[in-house]
């Protein structure tokens, strides 16, 4: 019976030998690539090429319907809803108008950028198959680690792991789905 | 071609456009001395930011001791060193008291309750002496920067960069206070009845963004020859641009809270200062500013990858530059031009010709010292920051 598996994950000591493996990794054409490590290495996204994605966009769009909102919703208030004269100025008064309007776009941006990397990240996950890997719970202590997907389209059962030992990795184990 | 035939060309460039700058002004003076002052007032503060801004960015990035402040540290020192030619320029608005200032003439005081309660700070020789403080401050606090640093060149950091960096906290005080009190003096007195406690705050807010947009537009500029194009990266430019974002909001939050709490509390004393600026030609001076001095510099500068491309990001720094002297325009100018929007061929050959000799000025100085500060303790890290 063929096991499905979810990947090939090598193992490292050093940051920076992991960040080469990255690098090299993505010479060779690997895309599906992860890598993990005890604490933030900022090669390590260069090497991943991982700055671009949606996230600046959700926050934008997230602050733009905040502004908006606010604006809108005092403009209903003191407009339609409950027309004040206030020190004999126009009901429509916007420079009052600015401060909500500020504070509204912040607020949703920021939830949305909270809410928006939970979401890019797939968070909350109640299972991921990297910790069928037994010494993966090192990653959160002092070893660094690189992960290749089978859904990789360059993935190859055979070759994959053969390409991670080239790295010289402590240790190359595959991953159980 | 090399950084020196560069600096040389500019130099002449600049010098020939402030000379002829400078001879027009001349003329102007005898046509209509007033007018001269009026020019002369508000390029002048332009100059004024680009130099002490630039001395306050100084100070900063020693206090602060990133890696950040290193590519930029030569400019600001010599942008620094031209504070004795600043304050050479200001003899004119010295003499000219009596032609710009309401507050100096002893029969409007006498007329004017109000002015008769601010004469014990509103006067000549008090002006004066504050002006002495302000330069006095500005140029010990460059002379003892450059002179440290040149030692550091010579002997390296030990002793010497600890105490440049113990100066730069008390330095950015100074700066502060000085400014403050400089925008009220020679800005905000020019309508002696109004006040705003905001009103320093948005000279300091003008001055650093004035400064950045210089130091960026330079930087992109020295970076076409070595050595500035082998250490200068996308990086390094990434981290100004920031700055310039950061500082286009604060400008704008700071202009805006003036006007808000102005506006709310709708008071005889206040208003004025702003019906004068919203009405005549003015108000379209006013929405220029509201888009070209924020909405448009904010939204281009939120992209990264506009921040990381050299000649945008200058494109966008001197569109700036260029808005901080509309700002100023607008709040020095309806003193003068009350109701009415206008511009005299004096508001134009002012800032060239005064533009054109500093810039002269500047080029030589920062000719001078090598471009990189090489004994810099910052100086590895500062390169090591800019490879990807």
């Amino acid at each position: 019976m063929i096991k499905s598996i979810y990947g090939v994950m090598a193992e490292f000591d050093n940051p920076t030998a992991l960040v080469n493996a990255a690098r090299a990794a993505r010479e060779k054409g690997y895309r599906k690539l992860d890598a993990y490590s005890p604490f933030p290495i900022e090669e390590l996204s260069d090497a991943l090429d991982l700055h671009k994605n949606r996230l600046p966009l959700i926050v934008l769009a997230g602050g733009i319907v905040g502004g908006l909102a606010g604006y809108l919703m005092q403009y209903y208030v003191t407009v339609w809803d409950f027309p004040l004269n206030i020190g004999g100025r126009p009901l429509h008064s916007w420079p009052a108008y600015i401060v909500i309007t500020f504070e509204m776009t912040i607020l949703l941006a920021a939830i949305s950028a909270v809410m928006g990397l939970l979401a890019l990240c797939g968070l909350p996950m109640l299972y991921h198959p990297a910790f069928n890997v037994p010494r993966f719970a090192l990653a959160s202590r002092n070893r660094f680690f690189l992960s290749i997907e089978a859904t990789d389209p360059l993935f190859d059962a055979r070759a994959t792991p053969e390409f991670l030992e080239t790295l010289e990795p402590k240790e190359v184990s595959e991953v159980a789905e | 071609m090399t950084l020196e035939n560069d600096l040389k060309l500019w130099r002449s460039g600049a010098l020939a456009a402030g000379i002829a700058g400078a001879v027009l002004c001349a003329i102007g003076f005898f046509i209509s001395p007033f007018q001269f002052y009026r020019s002369y007032l508000w390029s002048y503060l332009f100059i004024v930011g680009l130099s002490v801004g630039s001395l306050a960015w100084l100070m900063l990035q020693y206090l602060t001791g990133g890696a950040w402040g290193v590519v930029i540290r030569r400019p600001c020192e010599a942008a620094a060193r031209t504070l004795p030619l600043v304050a050479l320029m200001f003899v004119p608005i010295a003499i000219g008291i009596p032609n710009l200032y309401p507050w100096s003439h002893a029969k409007v005081v006498a007329a004017d309750e109000i002015l008769r309660h601010k004469q014990v700070y509103l006067n000549v020789p008090f002006f004066l002496i504050r002006a002495a403080v302000y330069f006095g401050g500005w140029i010990l606090l460059s002379w003892l920067f450059n002179r440290w640093s040149a030692r550091e060149d010579r002997e390296g950091p030990a002793g010497v960069h600890g105490k440049m960096a113990a100066l730069a906290g008390p330095g950015l005080i100074f700066w502060g206070f000085s400014v403050t009190f400089m925008a009220v003096d020679w800005v905000l007195s020019l309508d002696p009845h109004w006040f705003s406690t905001m009103f320093g705050m948005l000279f300091m807010a003008g001055q650093a963004l004035s400064s950045m947009a210089f130091l960026i537009a330079l930087m992109v500029l020295l970076s076409r020859r070595p050595p500035m194009s082998e250490i200068l990266t996308p990086r390094h430019l990434h981290d100004l641009g920031k700055f310039l974002l950061t500082l286009v909001m604060v400008w704008a939050y700071f202009s805006f809270s003036q006007f808000l709490i102005i506006w709310a509390g709708n008071l005889p004393e206040e208003i004025p200062w702003y019906l004068e600026r919203l009405r005549g030609g003015w108000q379209y001076v006013a929405l220029a500013l509201v888009i070209g001095h924020f909405a448009l510099p904010f939204a281009l500068l939120l992209s990264r990858d506009l921040k990381r491309n050299f000649k945008l990001l200058a494109g966008i720094a001197i569109c700036v530059l260029f808005m901080r002297m509309v700002d100023l325009y607008w709040l020095v100018a309806p003193d003068f031009r009350k109701g009415r929007f206008g511009l005299s061929w004096m508001d134009i050959t002012a800032p060239v010709g005064m533009g054109g000799i500093w810039l002269a000025y500047f080029l030589i100085q920062l000719g001078k010292r090598p471009l990189m500060p090489l004994n810099d303790p910052h100086l590895v890290e500062a390169l090591e920051h800019g490879r990807e």
